[in-house]
């Protein structure tokens, strides 16, 4: 890639430029849609560029954010951006791009790949309640793998499965995010300050720790860290000030219930 | 012995849970369970057993977390987010941050400091492990197939 020259705006209409933008909006909207599903930015760029370089269109310029992603096709004068607004964890979508992308290398036509893409937007996630009790299952399997006391186990089951519901509840009805997760780790900590205060559990330390744990961004920082050295300094800055925010968030909560109750 | 298992089996349940939080397509789900819990019992076992400094722990939690998550990638033909997300789950420091979060409420600056270092060290580790075994499983594909010539990325 280094030693070649950047060919800027060469005119070229080998091409019928209606399949052009055919080819466009699938790699446009492939990547928004790993980008707004938890893919990491160096896969997106690549999955792009590998869809719209096997439809035979050459000098593809993308440039993709935690934020925005810009893709140019500069042989044919197109260049277009979108915002990622919303983001979120549904990895089975990056699972079916990702699937969709080594069919395209395969020989799948464009056709066939545009109604791939409307299939896979229109999938749908498991539904509320089973993310809202396996919430709770995984707080339960932290405070048995810190060795907490069995006696702990049901209210750990309670506050995470609460931390969970609310995150993913109150997310749809506004985009900031800060707020709904201060208010879970808040929840999480007060139900387990109460029912130790009331003497039915035993170490209150680790029901908050277990039960925080859905929230926590263990695997933002890790793949801001891992973004950064990778290269992709701007992605991998704005996906760690994303994490920061959630730590400060949870800590906040947590910290509002101590302070309150001492 | 009974604990390991016990520890397994733990871990397994986080993992999977995890994977139905993340959304990932069922099929994958006890893949990236086994990813979780063999993470997670390398770092156990080192770390409580043989009483290994946790940095060096993690690290090799994180090497057996990303081996484990290429094989099932070639296995399956999914993305690695898939499993290294999954399996990461057991491994996050979320003690220590929580120990710092304690200790501010406390005005223990100086403890909080500690554990708050501590815990981002440890995720650094963890980051770096990941790294240092996908960047050696790159150069070793792309040596074969250059040995090879098979012009076709996976």
């Amino acid at each position: 890639m280094l030693d070649q020259l950047e060919q800027i705006d060469r005119p070229d209409n080998s091409l019928d430029l209606k399949y052009v933008r055919k080819v466009f909006f699938v790699a446009l909207n492939s990547g928004k849609t790993l980008m707004e599903n938890g893919a990491e930015t160096y896969r997106v760029e690549d999955t792009m560029f590998r869809i719209a370089t096997h439809y035979g269109i050459s000098n593809v310029q993308v440039f993709v954010t935690t934020t925005v992603i810009i893709l140019s096709m500069n042989d044919y004068g197109l260049s277009q951006q979108v915002r990622i607004d919303v983001r979120n964890n549904n990895l089975e979508k990056v699972v079916n791009i990702n699937d969709m992308s080594r069919r395209i290398v395969a020989g799948l036509s464009i056709h066939d790949a545009i109604y791939e893409l409307k299939k896979i937007n229109d999938s749908k996630i498991f539904p509320f309640w089973l993310m809202v009790l396996f919430g709770g299952v995984a707080g339960m399997m932290f405070m048995m793998m810190f060795k907490g006391s069995v006696s702990d186990l049901p209210v750990t089951f309670i506050a995470a499965s609460m931390g969970v519901f609310i995150t993913e509840w109150i997310q749809r009805y506004t985009s900031i995010k800060f707020f709904t997760e201060v208010l879970a780790a808040f929840m999480i900590a007060l139900i387990a300050g109460i029912y130790v205060k009331l003497g039915f559990g035993t170490n209150v330390d680790l029901i908050i720790i277990a039960a925080v744990m859905p929230l926590v961004p263990g695997v933002p920082i890790t793949n801001a860290l891992r973004e950064i050295i990778r290269g992709h300094f701007l992605a991998g800055t704005m996906k760690g000030v994303e994490a920061g925010l959630t730590a400060v968030a949870i800590g906040a909560g947590v910290g509002i219930v101590f302070v309150l109750g001492g | 012995m009974s604990n390991i298992i016990l520890q397994f089996i733990f871990s397994f349940f986080a993992s999977f849970s995890f994977g139905i939080l993340f959304n990932i397509p069922r099929k994958h789900l006890i893949a990236s369970g086994v990813t979780g819990a063999c993470a997670w019992l390398t770092y156990y076992i080192l770390f409580n057993a043989l009483e290994i400094d946790p940095l060096i722990a993690n690290f090799a939690g994180a090497i057996m977390l990303t081996s484990f998550s290429i094989f099932f990638t070639k296995k399956f033909h999914a993305p690695m987010i898939v499993f290294v997300t999954c399996g990461l789950i057991p491994l996050v420091p979320g003690g220590k941050a929580y120990e710092a979060v304690r200790n501010i409420v406390e005005s223990d600056y100086s403890k909080a400091l500690d554990a708050g270092f501590q815990a981002a060290l440890i995720s650094f580790s963890i980051a770096m492990g990941i790294i240092l075994t996908e960047m050696f499983y790159e150069i070793f594909r792309n040596i074969s197939k250059r040995g090879r010539d098979n012009t076709h990325a996976s």
